[in-house]
């Protein structure tokens, strides 16, 4: 009897999803968008009933969290067809948010009730977004320096660095959803903040043990390969720095979900360009004194620097 | 099974044999991340010191009632208690340092130096032991991160401990926080030129 409530659940779960991108305003304006951090689009459906569109004062521009702080428009640049308005703000708008934009009357046909409709980025873009910024942008080795000990440890060789950066994004996505479950439903209702680190802690290590009782009766072979860096992952301070990090953020499932995947994946990549210049290293002529872990640090440093360059990457 | 060690090799033993930041190579996030003041480094050390210590102690104290089987959990556990405890002092009493050191404090929790210690030393030895051997890993910790920070914050911005020495600044390089990378690898080759002259000398 579960498998229908399931879809339901499912399904629901969808329509939430969507729900941003369908929402749309009927009526004067067909649609409107962020353009820049300080610029609201709107492209009208019916330009020909429309009045007084270029006078600032018939247009009022709140968060949609805060209605009651309106943001003032500098000013309302119709096009010369008439068939967009830009808005134009003085500050940078927290594009994040949704933004309420509402005509007043003067601005739309006489007798006609002030039309409001909403603002917001696709939640897509936005999710992939925090994907992305966690695997470049905010790299957890290169720019944050985090997971450095298992970093250095396991980037000899490339077999290695694939089995620990695998092994090490399944046990992170796990993880990772527990202690938002956790934090969401038990800490925050109860008010257990300062159980945060004992609480996150303690998920890792049982998911790490759980996996490990799996594996070992489910698949051997597969624990023969990953066993060894099971123990590992406890020892990686990335581990624990992301269930802090979406809870310090109050990331929703999605967001926590992409965050995980992308702090999962990023490790494994900082791991196997690692590995690839280190297999060469070995065979390159480095003075004594820089042997082995020195030399390591070294290329760590330009690969840090060269991960630099992502800082200026803005997606959506 | 207890160690012949006195009390002064043990705690000698962490700052100059077994280094965890240049000789065990551990606990290296906060040695690149925050290094870039002495101050940083100082402070961090006593949190490092405060966790290693206690933890220490209480799993030296409790050694024979842990399941063999369920040490680690129970390691990683005591540990995150005695990291939360250091956590809110620092955050009541010293609120300033500790958003300079922002979340390291709390990764504490997962430094690899700090379980090493008890899975190698605190489950085995009297709590004496365990506490001039935490006394010891904690000092060399701070040891380690405060000459990272003496050399990067000398370098970078020509100070020591905010006091201007210098008058200018000779290598800007050092501030910038990939900078602990090159860093921390260059003092690692420093020492081991060291060790390597050193031997080259005796056997001469």
């Amino acid at each position: 009897m579960m498998a229908p409530n399931y879809r339901r659940i499912l399904l629901l779960l969808l329509c939430g999803l969507l729900l941003p991108v369908a929402a749309r305003a009927a009526g004067l304006a067909a649609k409107a968008s962020f353009k820049g951090t300080n610029e609201i689009v709107l492209s009208l459906a019916n330009p020909a009933d429309a009045k007084g569109l270029g006078d600032p004062a018939n247009y009022r521009v709140s968060e949609e969290q805060n209605p009651d702080i309106s943001l003032p428009v500098a000013q309302a640049l119709v096009s010369a067809d008439r068939s967009t308005v830009t808005l134009s703000f003085k500050g940078p708008l927290n594009t994040r948010l949704t933004h309420l934009v509402t005509l007043h009357q003067r601005a739309t046909n006489k007798g006609q009730a002030p039309e409001t409709f909403r603002v917001s980025k696709s939640y897509w873009g936005y999710l992939l977004s925090i994907l992305v910024s966690a695997l470049l942008i905010n790299n957890f080795v290169f720019t944050k320096y985090l997971g450095l000990c298992v970093f250095f440890g396991t980037s000899k060789r490339k077999a290695t660095a694939k089995g620990m950066g695998i092994t090490f994004t399944i046990v992170m996505v796990v993880s990772a959803i527990m202690s938002w479950f956790f934090y969401q439903y038990i800490l925050k209702p109860y008010q257990l903040g300062f159980l945060q680190v004992v609480i996150f802690i303690g998920l890792v290590s049982l998911t790490v043990q759980a996996v490990d009782t799996v594996l070992r009766k489910v698949n051997p072979t597969l624990f023969k390969a990953f066993g060894v860096y099971l123990v590992l992952v406890i020892a990686n301070c990335v581990i624990i720095a992301v269930p802090l990090m979406l809870a310090d953020n109050e990331y929703n499932f999605l967001e926590s979900l992409m965050l995980a995947l992308g702090a999962g994946g990023g490790f494994l990549l900082a791991l196997y360009l690692m590995s690839s210049a280190r297999e060469r290293m070995e065979l390159a002529n480095i003075p004594p004194t820089f042997k082995g872990v020195p030399i390591a640090f070294i290329v760590a440093g330009q690969f840090a620097l060269a991960f630099l360059g992502f800082s200026g990457l803005k997606l959506f | 099974m207890a160690t012949d060690k006195t009390s002064l090799q043990l705690v000698t033993n962490g700052i100059l044999n077994e280094n965890p930041i240049f000789r065990l190579v551990l606990s290296m996030c906060p040695a690149v991340g925050i290094s870039t003041t002495v101050m940083n480094g100082f402070m961090l050390g006593v949190a490092v010191l405060f966790v290693q210590v206690f933890s220490s102690c209480t799993i030296s104290l409790f050694k024979n009632v842990i399941h063999p089987r369920i040490r680690i959990p129970t390691y990683t556990l005591t540990i995150a208690t005695w990291v939360t405890v250091i956590d809110m002092v620092l955050a009541a009493y010293m609120p300033a340092a500790y958003a300079k050191m922002g979340i390291f404090i709390k990764l504490i929790v997962a430094f690899a130096i700090i379980t090493m210690r008890l899975e190698m030393f605190a489950c085995k030895e009297s709590v004496t032991a365990s506490f001039w051997d935490g006394v010891g890993m904690g000092l060399g910790f701070m040891f380690g991160m405060m000459s990272l920070g003496l050399v990067r914050e000398l370098l970078g911005q020509g100070t020591i401990l905010g006091h201007d020495v210098l008058g200018f600044k000779p290598l800007l390089f050092f501030v910038l926080p990939f900078a602990g990378f090159f860093c921390v690898g260059l003092m690692m080759a420093f020492f081991n030129y060291i060790e390597l002259a050193y031997r080259r000398a005796k056997r001469a």
